[in-house]
């Protein structure tokens, strides 16, 4: 298209750094020139080439933008605007090394990591390394990024091996090994998937009862079913954007067991009749998408793989975990949702007919293949069938990933998390991270089924059990669950961009002064119902979920409510 | 084309459309709303191909550009239209059906082989197979152009090499199908469709057809002379011969839009006798003996006629300014003057006469046009709903009317050639804020506007050693100017560009050839043979 | 194209397929607001002030863009809908200076009992305008983000993608890229955004002038269309007059070979026709 570009030109590292995505630029000889739908069909590489220049300068610079621009066919503004949406991107930004210390509530209680001096520091949310906080994500120009953690406390897995199944392998097999894949039982769920066929496959995902892991809870063999049933060219995608605050457990898959992604993408992919399918990873996981990376490039070249598999890093975005975000995103454009329907098995990504899961979903994919769809079912509860991972983070002795049956209670899991700091008392949980509900000590015996959270008005949410001992000062969580919820809205719809900032505008009026707090909690209450109801997607939905219930639970307003 | 002036489709197909040609156009700039069509057509899938010596802003938007050497379309179609045949990817039952001159065509172009249309276009082989493909085998294509088709020695052959490619592959005719030529005037479709044409009465019907003529006198009640009139270069003949001794010019500009200005200026001034009706106090209007001041755009009522051949209702929103008068005011007035019994009528009455003794425009009501927004010519009734598309009638089986001929051309080179003396090919257009020779655009204020400049390669210039901004002198075989440097990326090593807005500070038609079209009139702007010096 | 049929407010309405429910309420006289519908855009969902109660749909859904499927059961009018509808309401006219969206939206702000005061906090109202040029202003205080603009200066009509959504969340804003200038942008002046824009944050620079003087009175004008005066495309011109001047040209969007949209010369090159030496 007819290009204006700003007269900045690109460095020398810039544009090898674009090149070595993109190949080499063809040469002008002034008579011909392709161009067209060829070009922009590439569209989808914008974001890698903004990781590749953010590599290379530590920022995304102005010669920069145009180098993209002119290779891909991309208005300059449009490569701003996308570069714009995303934290990671340091956008006309200083460069050099930048360090980004978690500052959320999983880790709150820990205080926030000491930074080099010198860098750029911008503070984050929640890294996912709640396991292991306080955490930093650094990031230097040539290096990439690293995390560095506080205190680790020997390693995510506190529970004896022999109780695990979906987690089985972290920890104990080499996870950079194709071959100790196989040893331990790779590739088999695949093999046996290709013997039965795809229908066979989906029949014992229904027998097996399987519910999606990531917080909607839809039944997978009826997800893959429709995907397969769908005409045209289609895509199946990991969802590895993981960013709720307070999970982790996708991190530790993808980066403990990344061949055991890599196969149940490519059992999707089978089932489903796909032949592209992506790994989209959170910006913030850098040894997970280089795992990931490592293995699906093992897999390729040891021919296991019909699918073609591409593995995409975020760049700092918790909305890009919203599905249809996630296809803007992976198309190369702002992670904006989009309205639904039309639902990603008719409209996908690309406009292609999409299947797409979260990490543990998928994994547990592999658990239903090899001991049956029918076993499967006798795991957990009639309507929760299963293992399911839950992540405890915050004022407990062992925060980590935890793997149980269904059924399993809030005290089951602190039990094995060591529970409440030895002299504490319990404060409240958070469940299901920020988009999730506060409950006290009695939601503690509620079991954690999709049934029985739904009863007594939890959430399982994606598997975060945040605790807070009975010295928290609950309205600066609060406070900064709205900023964190103001701060990753996309800003497209008006109770989402508007609202989440009014929201976090009326707990500090009601905070600093008490006396306003039956007017704020029915102003919080209007915004709730408002944002619930007509926000495009589940951020704006969920929004004031955690907000409200500290409220209803006293943990905030309560002196004047 | 095949006796109907005006191109034969609408804007609505291009949207639908499998291939785009862009030939000799840079829409983008030129004509930018018709360019949103064709981007909507591209959006939709369509494959845009664009043929130009400059990879301009429309080029920049196709799927294959072909950068030939300015002048050389007809070599190019040429061996676009051998390919097609020799590929068997041509119409046949189309061509036998509805044309004539098939064979002869086939053997004109026999010689255009792709590598000889290589040499001479200078576009590589592949590139000419790959748009003779793509054309030939689009289920619907659409070709458009403008003046870097038109404005050559040969313009009128030019076009005849493109109708023919549409006759070989049957892109006519059809939804979707069509031959486009996107004009550049707001109402030059309409000057035509009225009959300012030195051979057409209105309704592009012959002056010289005796029956036709007759008709007009009796309403006229006047006679009207019984051969073609002369069209412009055949004027300036006329004129350097001294046969042509008065001019009346109305609404033009000559001594800044003709080709090879200083013998236009000396045609000009050795005039006995001009009058100039015009909005500005043009240059020409400046060497004018009485000038009449006219109400322009936005002053006056009528019809104006677009590239879709839809007439379309102009209105008048304010008063003229001081003095000025409608045009057809002057005109009345002045056959009064000279002894005709010529009423005020107002523009609705002149138009149901012109409905009256145009068959094409007959069914076109004032009331219609308003509430239709507009009609597409040919509109015989008040029943016709218009004519969104031409030449259907080739699609009838049997074909009930005449054949559309094929035309076969053959590549003649631009007249100012290139030599040692005269290295640089210098061609012009326009840009997107500015039109013509500015005397309307030059009025606002446009951020965008870049001014007179001489457009070269990075090569040229280093060659040169000259950078943007430092001014040189451009000096063809008939003039010389100087001009600030700019460049221009698009541009290759010998071709140079030169836009027409700024004739105040850099006369291009100083430098141009009036070497002009035997059929059209039209000089060949596009190609002239300049020298730059730093 | 077939036609369905379904509910609304308890009513039965037959509108063609492919219609949305805001098609089908318009079909019977009725109405709902809305401010980031452009009829010739694309629904870009984003402003909520139109949102329906659909029976079976968890959440309200966005009339300007919901297709009608058959016996689909509308209800435009319930507390609920109502409630949201009002809130959003609130939320924009707390945020931004929306003085000059037309005189529809206030009606139906007022009809809502909407009270923006109830909102205090970060605003962009006061934002300086930015006026580069002689042509058009970006008084962004008035922005309300509806993404017309951007979508008609790109894929949609223009194609130039002089501006975008820049940035995330409330810090979101229209920009050029970083932030340049508007002559350093690509922006090519066609000013198909002011065509485009709701709220008068995008406005020509007479039009701008006049009403922050206060002279701009669209009682006092009249409207004359036209065809433009310079190339061959025919697009049509509205000519708006106030006392015997122009004082805007506009494209009609109804009109099929424009869709209201214009070139820098069709919308901003008259200034000719008023020119001193005529």
């Amino acid at each position: 298209m007819d290009l204006r570009l700003l007269s900045e030109r690109p460095s020398a590292e810039e544009r090898s750094a674009v090149d070595a995505l993109l190949g080499s630029p063809e040469r002008g000889d002034g008579r011909v020139a392709v161009g067209g739908h060829a070009v922009r069909a590439r569209r989808h590489l914008l974001l890698p080439a903004l990781h590749a220049l953010q590599d290379a300068a530590g920022a995304i610079t102005r010669g920069g933008v145009a180098y993209i621009s002119e290779r891909l066919s991309i208005p300059p503004t449009d490569v701003f605007g996308v570069a714009s949406f995303y934290e990671l991107f340091e956008v006309d930004g200083p460069g050099g090394v930048t360090e980004r210390p978690c500052d959320d509530i999983a880790c709150m209680g820990r205080g926030v990591a000491p930074v080099g001096a010198g860098t750029h520091v911008e503070p984050s949310a929640c890294l996912g390394q709640c396991d292991r906080g306080p955490a930093v994500l650094r990031h230097e120009p040539g290096r990439g990024y690293t995390v560095r953690t506080g205190g680790a406390i020997g390693g995510p897995i506190h529970q004896p091996r022999s109780q695990l199944r979906l987690l089985r392998r972290v920890g104990a097999v080499d996870p950079t090994s194709l071959d100790a894949y196989l040893d331990s039982g790779g590739f088999e769920a695949l093999a046996k998937a290709k013997a039965m066929g795809g229908e066979a496959v989906i029949a014992e995902l229904e027998a097996s009862g399987l519910r999606g892991r990531g917080g909607a809870a839809f039944p997978v063999g009826r997800k893959w079913d429709g995907v397969r049933r769908a005409a045209g060219d289609k895509v199946v995608i990991a969802n590895g954007d993981e960013s709720e605050p307070g999970t982790f457990k996708d991190r530790v898959v993808m980066e403990d067991d990344p061949f055991a992604v890599v196969e149940a993408l490519a059992l999707f992919g089978f089932v489903t009749g796909a032949k592209e399918g992506f790994i989209y990873v959170r910006g913030e996981y850098p040894t997970a998408a280089a795992r990931l990376e490592a293995a699906v490039a093992a897999a390729g070249e040891r021919g296991l793989l019909d699918l073609a598999i591409e593995v995409r890093r975020g760049a700092g975005a918790y909305i890009c975990g919203e599905e249809t975000a996630l296809f803007a995103s992976i198309e190369g454009f702002r992670g904006e949702p989009r309205q639904k329907p039309p639902f990603p098995n008719e409209a996908g990504v690309f406009g292609r007919p999409t299947g797409i899961n979260n990490i543990e979903t998928l994994v547990t994919v592999l658990e239903v293949l090899r001991i049956g769809g029918a076993t499967f079912a006798e795991l957990g509860t009639e309507g929760s069938t299963g293992p399911k991972l839950f992540c405890v983070s915050g004022d407990v002795d062992r925060p980590g990933v935890y793997e149980v049956e269904f059924g399993a209670t809030g005290r089951d899991l602190l039990d094995l998390a060591g529970g409440v700091a030895a002299g504490r008392a319990l404060g409240a949980v958070l469940f299901g991270g920020a988009a999730g509900v506060f409950g006290g000590d009695d939601a503690l015996d509620v079991p954690l089924t999709f049934e029985d959270t739904r009863a007594a008005r939890l959430t399982i949410g994606a598997g975060a059990l945040i605790v807070f001992d009975d010295t928290t000062d609950f309205e600066p969580v609060v406070e900064r669950i709205a900023r964190f919820f103001s701060d990753e809205s996309c800003g497209q719809c008006v109770p989402c961009r508007v609202g989440t900032v009014r929201q976090g505008e009326s707990l500090q009026r009601m905070f600093s002064n008490p006396a306003s707090t039956p007017l704020e909690v029915r102003l919080l209450g209007d915004l709730a119902k408002a944002m619930d109801d007509s926000s495009i997607c589940g951020l704006g939905r969920t929004a004031s979920l955690a907000v409200r219930s500290a409220i209803d639970l006293g943990l905030v307003g309560a002196a004047h409510g | 084309m095949f006796g109907a002036g005006g191109g034969t489709s609408s804007y609505a197909e291009i949207e639908e459309t499998d291939v785009i040609l862009m030939w000799g156009s840079n829409a983008r700039e030129a004509h930018p709303i018709f360019f949103h069509h064709v981007l909507k057509g591209v959006h939709n899938g369509a494959r845009l191909f664009a043929i130009d010596p400059r990879r301009t802003a429309t080029a920049s938007w196709a799927d294959l550009w072909l950068g030939i050497d300015v002048g050389s379309d007809i070599a190019l179609a040429n061996a676009v239209g051998r390919h097609i045949i020799e590929e068997g990817l041509h119409r046949t039952d189309f061509i036998d059906a509805a044309t004539t001159g098939f064979d002869a065509y086939a053997e004109a172009v026999d010689r255009y082989t792709l590598e000889h249309a290589a040499r001479i276009t200078g576009v590589p082989a592949s590139a000419i197979a790959e748009l003779a493909t793509a054309y030939a085998t689009a289920g619907t294509a659409q070709l458009c152009w403008t003046l870097g088709i038109t404005e050559h020695h040969n313009g009128t052959e030019n076009v005849h090499a493109l109708i023919d490619l549409a006759l070989l592959t049957g892109h006519v005719g059809r939804w979707g199908s069509g031959l486009v030529p996107i004009r550049g005037q707001n109402n030059v479709q309409g000057g035509g469709d009225m009959g300012a044409l030195p051979n057409k009465l209105p309704g592009f019907q012959d002056v010289e057809d005796d029956t036709i003529r007759s008709r007009f006198e009796s309403a006229w009640d006047a006679a009207i002379p019984t051969r073609s009139g002369k069209h412009i270069s055949l004027m300036n003949e006329a004129m350097d011969e001294g046969e042509i001794r008065c001019l009346y010019v109305l609404g033009e500009n000559p001594m800044q839009s003709e080709a090879d200005g200083s013998a236009m200026a000396r045609r000009l001034e050795g005039l006995d006798f001009m009058v100039a009706q015009d909005i500005f106090l043009t240059r020409t209007a400046e060497l004018a003996d009485v000038v009449l001041p006219a109400a322009g755009w936005g002053e006056t009522e009528g019809t104006v006629t677009s590239s879709e051949r839809r007439v379309q209702r102009s209105r008048k929103a304010i008063d003229p300014p001081g003095s000025a008068r409608d045009d057809i005011d002057i005109l009345a007035g002045l056959a009064r003057a000279l002894g005709h019994d010529w009423d005020d009528r107002p523009a609705k009455d002149h138009w149901d006469e012109l409905r009256l003794l145009s068959p094409m425009h007959a069914g076109m009501s004032y009331d219609r046009l308003e509430a239709e927004g507009g009609l597409q010519w040919p509109c015989p009734d008040e029943a016709h709903p218009g004519t969104p598309f031409l030449h259907g009638r080739l699609w009838d089986r049997p074909l009930t009317s005449k054949r559309a001929p094929f035309v076969a051309t053959e590549f003649v080179p631009p007249v100012d050639e290139l030599d040692h003396d005269y290295p640089i090919r210098l061609t012009t257009g326009r840009r997107l804020d500015s039109y013509n020779t500015g005397v309307q655009s030059g009025k606002y204020s446009s951020p965008r506007r870049i001014g007179g400049s001489i457009d070269l390669s990075s090569t040229d210039a280093s060659n040169l050693g000259v950078e943007e901004g430092d001014t040189v002198r451009v000096i063809s075989r008939r003039g010389e100017i100087s001009a600030p440097v700019r460049i221009d990326p698009t541009l290759r090593a010998g071709l140079a560009f030169m836009s027409i807005h700024f004739p105040d500070d850099t006369d291009v038609n100083q430098l141009t050839i009036d070497a002009w079209d035997p059929k059209a009139g039209t000089a060949e702007f596009k190609a002239t043979a300049v020298r730059v010096e730093a | 194209m077939a036609d369905l049929t379904l509910t609304i407010d308890g009513g039965t309405v037959t509108v063609p397929e492919g219609s949305t429910i805001l098609d089908a309420v318009r079909s019977v006289g009725g109405d709902l607001p809305t401010l980031c519908h452009g009829p010739t855009l694309e629904p870009a969902n984003v402003c909520r002030v139109c949102m329906v109660e659909v029976e079976g749909a968890g959440a309200l859904v966005p009339s300007c863009s919901r297709v009608v499927d058959e016996g689909m059961v509308v209800h435009t009018d319930t507390d609920r809908a109502r409630h949201s509808r009002t809130v959003v309401m609130e939320l924009l006219a707390s945020s931004a200076d929306l003085e000059r969206v037309d005189d529809r939206f206030s009606a139906w702000m007022e009809d809502h009992g909407a009270d923006p005061a109830r909102f205090t906090g970060a605003t962009i109202e006061g934002r300086p305008a930015k006026v580069h040029d002689d042509l058009y202003v970006r008084d962004y205080a008035r922005c309300i983000l509806c993404y017309r603009c951007v979508d008609a200066c790109g894929e949609q009509h223009q194609n130039t993608f002089a501006i975008t959504v820049a940035g995330r969340g409330f810090d979101a804003h229209i920009s050029t890229e970083f932030d340049v200038a508007l002559p350093d942008s690509a922006c090519v002046y066609c000013g198909n955004c002011i065509a485009v824009c709701p709220t008068g944050a995008l406005e020509g620079k007479i039009a701008w002038d006049m009403k922050e003087a206060g002279t701009w009175d669209i009682d006092r004008q009249e409207v004359t269309r036209t065809v433009c005066s310079y190339c061959g495309v025919g697009c049509n011109l509205d000519i708006h007059t106030q006392e015997g001047a122009i004082v805007d040209v506009t494209s009609p969007e109804d009109h099929d070979v424009t869709l209201g949209n214009l070139c820098i010369k069709g919308r901003f090159g008259w200034s000719f026709v008023v020119s001193v030496d005529e």
